[in-house]
């Protein structure tokens, strides 16, 4: 407290422009003087508020202690009162290179949770330790949680070097059994630093009690660490985070978390594998930039319109993230229910929501002694290796190849209770399994071809698209037209809204372009359909020329006559005084949003292979006006003249 | 990237991770520099666009050039602008110094207005750098029914994955300029040339570094009347910034209070 004169003069740094910030947390055990040491820290820089000594050693006789650091930090009255840290905090000083922010991490182990909040975010570590008690419980358990974290430059602090008559023996004894706990994890401190945080040692000026002592002060060591930076060198990794049509413009929005990604790039979606090009960078307010880095929160759009949804994660064609349903973590557990195999939890993996169920316990490790043994569940507080498996296939990332798109937080209900990072050691990328890509995409010749199926059934393959209105009738005559051609033998089946929403579809929504896919699907289906020989119904509104071209498409890869458009047509007020499942009211409340009519757009067929009007005509007429239709355009000669 | 340009990033990608997890959203404008810069984010996050509401606690009681400043820009930035009137100070707790009570009827008018729109999620522009108690925050901080903050068990928050998942009947406060400090918030007020309300800037020797209301704020001695000038006294100020906000000051956990029972 005498040092004030030695103080670093901090009126000399620059303030014309921005400065680096270098997050630090601060971690140790319990009482080893982690408040104490940021306290000091923030008085020796000149960075306490006008007043604060003066209000600290007032709330510090209050409670009949000496002046008391930690109060700098410690907001909450019960913190004061326990003279604990219960949750983290961040506090901010500057030295003549830069600014820092301090993470002061509760030390309490039940306060885990909390530690984690601080640490997670920090390029840099300190690691205090208490010089008369040693290494301790929280001490290894902390030094862990980084490696866990990922916070590789660290600097252990031993503090208190006064209790131990600044020997410099201890100070020795007490960094070779930190270091090689350390040493176990990967991780060498760039820094070790015998200090006494309250009387100021080595802290901001070097100590004259420990002469023996050469290495730098704190201060000096916060400006020797690396503030780090987005990995830029590495693959494009661009997690979706929404869509947005807020205009004419369709814009995918999502932080590239690695490399670099500019307008023209050919991008893959994972898992999707949809390869498509960047149209443009989006921006508001400014010029639209040529590329963007990581670290930064884009928008784009694309060249083509495909389906993409939250969670996809963009890269480029070339090293793409690998695609798995299994994968092995090292894991952090913080749920006061214990990880048992067999419990399914929801995994949240940058933007990627996802169900994933506990399958193996392979190891839990004693953070004291590091030794690994066997358990069958694993405890809050506790860290293990643990294997998992989803049911979707998943785009992730090795976490020592890159971070931030290799670790998740797993949920139960409402909470988040653990996190951790992937190996996919031993797991095959299942992307080459999984996936047709249009480079080496090869018809398959079937052995039996169509031209077998037609003669086998007696009608060609084929779809016949039904669009029109809600209650213009599209499924009553496509379940009678399906009755009718099963009883002249024909091979027929319906694709409606009831069996293909329940399976094929499920995962899709109502909003526009899960409507879109909706169709996409279907299309696709029914050319399957079709190939196989089968006469397929379709019955959907599909209120878009755009949509209905698209199933075109595809169906004319089968056969360029397969596709029959088929306008099922009644007007509108027809249809609303119809109303057969009572939705037009819903619309009309608006109960119902972007309905059909309503308040969405139907563009009729411009060119419908036959149009049946269900408004002026009977079922029977319009049925018969059909299988006419189907008789002159699929059935074999033979059958058609039978 | 320099430091602004990791904020804006980050503020950017916390809102939008609120905009597509949490139904109904809005935004507490309080027409401060930091609620300011937050809208200006969101038309950065949106492509020009504040896609949820904007809210005033109006007590009736703020400075007269921020009233001003609400009229022109509630037009000029296309904010869809809710006035919520907040109670009285006779309905608040008074058991709470009566600085502590003219802040108070901001909670009741939050608690109000958000009850009344049945909103899940309420944006603020607070800072940890501000004040002791708000530097414990969350980036997404859930409320219990009544609004209280249970500051003593609060969610992990780490790698960016926020807590989007709530029982019904609770919200989250959700505080995009979490990490930002004091003299970034000016820095890129001077950026993005924002505007603010003039009586930040210094007249006569007097300037607001913090505005609230008429009768429980007072400005500071300062000749700052530019930005520039500005972010230099700030470099080297000692003083806190809320220094003029006498409800901060009555008691050690006056301002604990506060925030438990659901100040912002």
């Amino acid at each position: 407290m005498e040092a004030r004169a030695a103080k670093p003069n901090i009126q000399q740094i620059r303030t014309d422009a921005p400065r680096d910030l270098l997050k630090l947390v601060v971690v140790g055990h319990v009482d080893h003087g982690k408040s104490t040491l940021i306290g000091r820290l923030l008085y020796d820089t000149d960075s306490l508020p006008e007043g604060k000594l003066e209000e600290l050693k007032v709330i510090s006789q209050r409670r009949g202690m000496s002046l008391e650091w930690s109060f700098a930090l410690d907001a909450f009255q019960a913190e004061r009162d326990q003279a604990i840290t219960i949750d983290t905090t961040q506090i901010w000083f500057k030295t003549p290179k830069r600014d820092v922010v301090i993470i002061d991490a509760p030390g309490h182990r039940e306060f885990l949770k909390n530690m984690v909040s601080g640490a997670a975010a920090a390029d840099a570590a300190v690691l205090v330790i208490d010089a008369a008690e040693g290494v301790r419980e929280q001490t290894r358990r902390h030094g862990y949680l980084l490696h866990l974290l990922g916070v590789r430059q660290v600097a252990v602090v031993v503090n208190k070097m006064d209790l131990v008559d600044y020997s410099a023996q201890r100070f020795g004894d007490l960094v070779h059994e930190v270091t090689s706990y350390l040493a176990g994890l990967g991780l060498e401190p760039s820094f070790l630093l015998p200090i006494s945080a309250r009387d100021g040692d080595n802290v901001a000026v070097p100590s004259t009690n420990m002469s023996w002592y050469d290495g730098p002060t704190v201060l000096q060591a916060f400006d020797r660490f690396h503030v780090l930076t987005a990995p830029v060198e590495q693959p494009l990794r661009l997690p979706v985070q929404d869509v947005y049509h807020f205009d004419d413009r369709r814009i995918i929005a999502g932080r590239i978390e690695s490399g670099i990604l500019r307008a023209g790039d050919t991008l893959l979606f994972s898992p999707s594998n949809k390869i498509v090009k960047v149209r443009a960078l989006e921006a508001w307010n400014a010029e639209p930039p040529i590329e963007a880095h990581a670290g930064q929160s884009v928008g784009i759009t694309l060249e083509e319109q495909i389906f993409v949804e939250r969670g996809e994660v963009i890269s480029h064609v070339e090293n793409p993230p690998p695609l798995t349903s299994v994968f092995r973590a090292s894991l952090f557990w913080m749920g006061h229910t214990p990880l048992e195999p067999g419990r399914r939890y929801k995994l949240k993996l940058a933007t990627k929501e996802a169900n994933v169920t506990a399958e193996t316990i392979e190891r839990i490790i004693d953070t004291d002694s590091l030794a690994p043994r066997s358990g069958d569940k694993v405890e809050r507080n506790m860290v293990a290796e643990v294997i998992f498996r989803s049911r979707e296939v998943l785009a992730v990332d090795e976490y020592r190849s890159l971070a931030r798109t290799g670790r998740f937080v797993l949920l139960d209900g409402y909470d988040t209770v653990g996190g951790g990072s992937i190996s996919l050691e031993g797991y095959p990328d299942q992307r080459d399994a999984l996936t047709i890509r249009s480079t080496n995409v090869f018809s398959v010749e079937h052995g039996v071809t169509g031209t077998s199926r037609a003669e086998r059934n007696g009608h060609t393959g084929g779809v016949l698209w039904f669009t029109g209105f809600s209650g213009a009738g599209k499924s009553t005559l496509a379940m009678e037209v399906e009755r009718r051609l099963f009883q002249k033998g024909y091979q027929v089946y319906v694709l409606d809204g009831d069996n293909v929403r329940r399976g094929l579809n499920a995962n899709l929504g109502f909003s526009p372009d899960e409507r879109a896919e909706n169709i996409r699907r279907v299309g696709e289906a029914a050319a399957l359909f079709a190939d196989a020989g089968f006469i397929c119904i379709t019955a959907f509104i599909s209120p878009y020329q755009a949509d209905r071209d698209r199933a075109r498409g595809a169906a004319q890869r089968v056969d360029t006559n397969a596709f029959h458009e088929i306008h099922v047509h009644a007007d509108l007020a027809t249809c609303e005084e119809r109303d057969p499942k009572g939705l037009y009211k819903k619309a009309r409340s608006g109960e119902i949003r972007d309905f059909t009519g309503i308040s969405a757009p139907y563009e009729p067929p411009a060119a419908p292979e036959l149009t049946v009007d269900t408004g002026n005509e009977s079922v029977d007429d319009c049925v018969a006006a059909i299988i006419g239709h189907i008789e002159r355009n699929f059935t074999m000669k033979e059958r058609s003249g039978g | 990237m320099n430091r602004l340009d990791e904020l804006e990033s980050q503020s950017i990608y916390i809102l939008r991770e609120a905009y597509n997890r949490i139904d109904s959203l809005s935004m507490l404008w309080s027409l401060g520099k930091d609620s300011n810069v937050m809208v200006w984010l969101a038309r950065k996050a949106f492509f020009g666009r504040v896609p949820f509401p904007a809210i005033l606690l109006d007590t009736g009681n703020e400075l007269d050039e921020v009233y001003a400043f609400r009229d022109q820009y509630v037009d000029e930035w296309g904010l869809d602008y809710i006035n919520a009137i907040c109670p009285g100070y006779e309905e608040t707790d008074p058991t709470l110094t009566s600085n502590a009570r003219a802040a108070a009827r901001k909670t009741l008018g939050l608690k109000r207005v958000i009850e009344e729109n049945g909103f899940r999620g309420i944006f603020l522009g607070i800072r940890r750098d501000e004040q002791a108690v708000r530097s414990k925050e969350r980036v997404f901080s859930p409320r219990g029914e009544d609004g209280a903050w249970d500051y003593k068990d609060q969610p992990p928050e780490f790698w960016d994955q926020y807590k989007t998942e709530f029982p019904p009947n609770t919200h989250v406060r959700i505080h995009p300029l979490l990490a930002w400090t004091e003299v970034d918030i000016w820095r890129y007020i001077e950026r993005e040339q924002i505007p603010v309300v003039p009586l930040y800037f210094a007249k006569d020797g007097w300037r607001y570094r913090s505005l609230g209301e008429k009768d429980i704020t007072r400005p500071v001695q300062s000749n700052a009347s530019t930005i520039e000038e500005i972010i230099a006294e700030l470099e080297t100020t000692r003083e806190p910034e809320r220094a003029g906000r006498t409800m901060d000051h009555d008691s050690e956990d006056a301002f604990e209070r506060l925030r438990q029972a659901g100040y912002m």
